[in-house]
């Protein structure tokens, strides 16, 4: 036995130890969230409510949950393994999911506010015909979200592994069927004002985490950015290779593509994840909306920047070795920094280990009840109001068809949430980017600012860019025909790349040009005027 | 927050007929409003996401480039990934500035007209 694996074998027992402390920290926070749930609860009477918090928080507040819901377990464990483990490649993530905010403040946040009501769905079918549009939009809401969920389930799971050192399949599941039942709870009960103030809670936890870890990592180097860097490209064996792009990319032409097209995916993605839209809903108008969106651009911009800090510390401080063998990704690079920092041996570490786990958690079950909320308002309001009730169902009805969906959903991402244990989570969450960036991203745009545009166009790019990527994904060496693939033994895996970007979004984008050009009927001109007026000057909004 | 407060009656607001709409969608005032924000919203766009993917061809074709130290252990892709940070910040503020001075009358203008009955 080497004395990597030894030494993890050691931090593991540490962290067992201080077992009760991690899951005392943890149901602190499960009980305050669940107080916050009930409280919400009372307060939620009609359909606005609870799709849309009653839209009364202000923007700071929302701007917070925003970003509570974008920083993800991908973001929080996955960017620091991926940097952790392959340097300066894993930092592409990090400018990806910032510089793609860019594209929803400019181009979807206001006028999104402005025309929709509950959900992405009221957007795209705003001047089409209703329950085609509808069904495809509920569709692809629930296969975004069904994607990004994998992903948490992914990290919940990996951190149950590391701290309670249990391994063996039931006990994950059991973890998994853990945050799944809480998540049915947060949002049936609380809808979206009860899961808003989750996610405020979790950000600032997650902020306050990643600031100490951060500013203990620069005070072991005296805050010199430049040592830390030199010693994390030593410690890794790789030299300044690791401080340069291409360690994980950079081998051939096709892992170069496989790059290009991860970054087109983040920078497309975020713009047309459905629970990031649903959030503009919550605050007052569009002005609101606006200022919510820069308030998460300068909280998300400063934790992807402490991030670098995180994943270079753990780089520095812990060999590869051990962040191989605790987690073949390295999705448990940001925990293990924790226990290192603080003292393997130490009740220091074991207490930041602990708080840092606990965190973690917070962080993939708020981020779970969002993604949860975006399903079921879809499914409740798209689905089942507009097209199996054809808009005759009252708000009592809809409110009670999601939560009944809530609990659809919940079971169907414990199911799932089995099948992805050993794929880093950034890398798992980037398909749902690619996935919302080929079917959203497109119709959104097309059905806010280009009049000709017609049912069937947005038909077209929706299915189109939904079944394109979501195909490719299904053949590439994520699902299939790799050691680290969800089923390693079989191998259809015909498409090279790991992500379907640079395919799937031009696909969604021509299928939405192409189903317009060739549709017969007439585009919708008076409904395109009323939606273009709602949507620049907010006359009539909800 | 919100729970205090009483909702105020947004969901209520008259809603203009689909000529109103149309008729104002046909104003040069409407016009304007339109021309400021696809004028200065689309080729921004257009900016930062050429400056994002040469930042990320950068990354792929020209490794000696991005390897270049420039103080200590940090080379020139470090300084390109937080001048990414930088555009990003810049580019919000100088975005909502605009808005708040050219967008946010014009449109407030229409609006209150439109909801007002008029």
């Amino acid at each position: 036995m080497s004395p990597a694996i030894t030494h993890v074998t050691l931090a593991a027992n540490e962290a067992s130890e201080h077992r009760t402390l991690i899951i005392v920290l943890f149901s602190l926070f499960v009980l305050a969230t669940l107080g916050i749930t009930v409280w919400a609860g009372r307060q939620t009477k009609d359909a606005a409510d609870f799709y849309a918090g009653g839209r009364q928080f202000s923007a700071f507040q929302n701007g917070l949950a925003v970003s509570g819901d974008y920083m993800s377990a991908a973001s929080f464990l996955g960017i620091a393994g991926a940097i952790a483990l392959f340097g300066y490649d894993g930092f592409l993530y990090s400018i990806g999911f910032l510089v793609a905010w860019l594209v929803a403040l400019l181009l979807v946040a206001e006028p999104l506010r402005n025309s929709g009501r509950y959900t992405m769905g009221d957007v795209l079918a705003y001047r089409m015909r209703q329950r085609p549009v509808r069904t495809a939009a509920g569709t692809s809401t629930i296969v975004v979200s069904i994607f990004y969920l994998l992903a948490q389930m992914a990290g919940a799971g990996v951190l149950v592994s590391l701290l309670l050192g249990i391994t063996s399949d039931a006990g994950k599941i059991l973890i998994v069927a853990l945050v799944g039942v809480l998540m049915i709870v947060y949002v049936s009960i609380g809808g979206m004002k009860g899961t808003t103030w989750v996610q405020m809670v979790k950000a600032v936890l997650l902020i306050s985490g990643t600031i100490l870890i951060t500013f203990l990592v620069l005070l072991k180097f005296n805050f010199n950015i430049s040592d830390l860097l030199g010693k994390a490209a030593e410690n890794s064996g790789k030299g300044e290779a690791f401080l340069e792009p291409g360690l994980q990319y950079g081998a051939d032409n096709l892992t170069k593509l496989d790059f290009i097209s991860l970054g087109i995916a983040l920078v497309l993605g975020t713009a047309g994840l459905p629970h990031i839209l649903i959030r503009f809903y919550t605050v007052p108008n569009a002005k609101a909306a606006r200022k919510s969106v820069n308030w998460a651009i300068g909280i998300i911009g400063g934790f992807y920047l402490m991030t670098l800090a995180l994943g270079f510390g753990a780089a520095a401080l812990i060999s590869p070795e051990e962040i191989i063998e605790s987690n073949p990704s390295g999705n448990t690079a940001a925990p293990l920094l924790a226990l290192h920092i603080g003292g393997v041996d130490s009740a220091w570490g074991a207490i930041l280990l602990a708080t840092i786990s606990a965190v973690a958690f917070a962080t993939i079950l708020a981020v779970v009840a969002g993604l949860t909320l975006a399903s079921s308002s879809s499914f409740a309001h798209d689905i089942y109001a507009n097209v199996i009730r054809k808009g005759q169902a009252t708000d009592k009805e809809e409110m009670r068809a999601a939560r009944w969906a809530t609990v659809l959903i919940g079971i169907v991402s414990i199911a799932l949430g089995a099948l992805a244990r050993d794929l880093n989570v950034a890398g798992l969450v980037a398909l749902a980017f690619a996935v919302a960036a080929s079917a959203n991203l497109p119709t959104i745009l097309y059905s806010l600012f280009w009049k000709r545009f017609t049912t069937q166009g947005a038909l077209w790019s929706i299915y189109g860019g939904l079944i394109v990527a979501v195909g490719l994904v299904l053949f590439s060496p994520v699902v299939s025909g790799d050691p680290k693939a969800m089923f390693p033994d079989v191998d259809f895996a015909w498409f090279p790349l790991k992500n379907p970007g640079i395919i799937s979004i031009p696909f969604g984008f021509l299928m939405g040009w192409l189903g317009t050009v060739l549709s017969k009927e007439e585009p919708d001109v008076k409904k395109y005027a009323e939606l273009e007026v709602r949507s620049l000057t907010g006359t009539g909004a909800h | 927050m919100a729970a205090e407060a009483p909702p105020p009656s947004t969901e209520q607001a008259k809603l203009p007929t689909p000529e109103e709409f149309t008729e104002v969608q046909e104003s040069a005032e409407f016009g304007d409003l339109r021309r400021s924000y696809r004028s200065f919203a689309f080729p921004l766009t257009i900016g930062f996401i050429v400056w994002y993917l040469l930042y990320v061809l950068l990354s792929n074709y020209a490794g000696g480039f991005m390897g270049a130290k420039v103080v200590g252990h940090i080379n020139v892709a470090f300084v390109f990934g937080v001048l990414q940070f930088l555009s990003t910040f810049l580019i919000a503020w100088w975005y909502s500035r605009h808005a708040a001075a050219k967008l946010d009358p014009k449109a407030e203008a229409i609006k209150t007209r439109m909801e007002g009955g008029a």
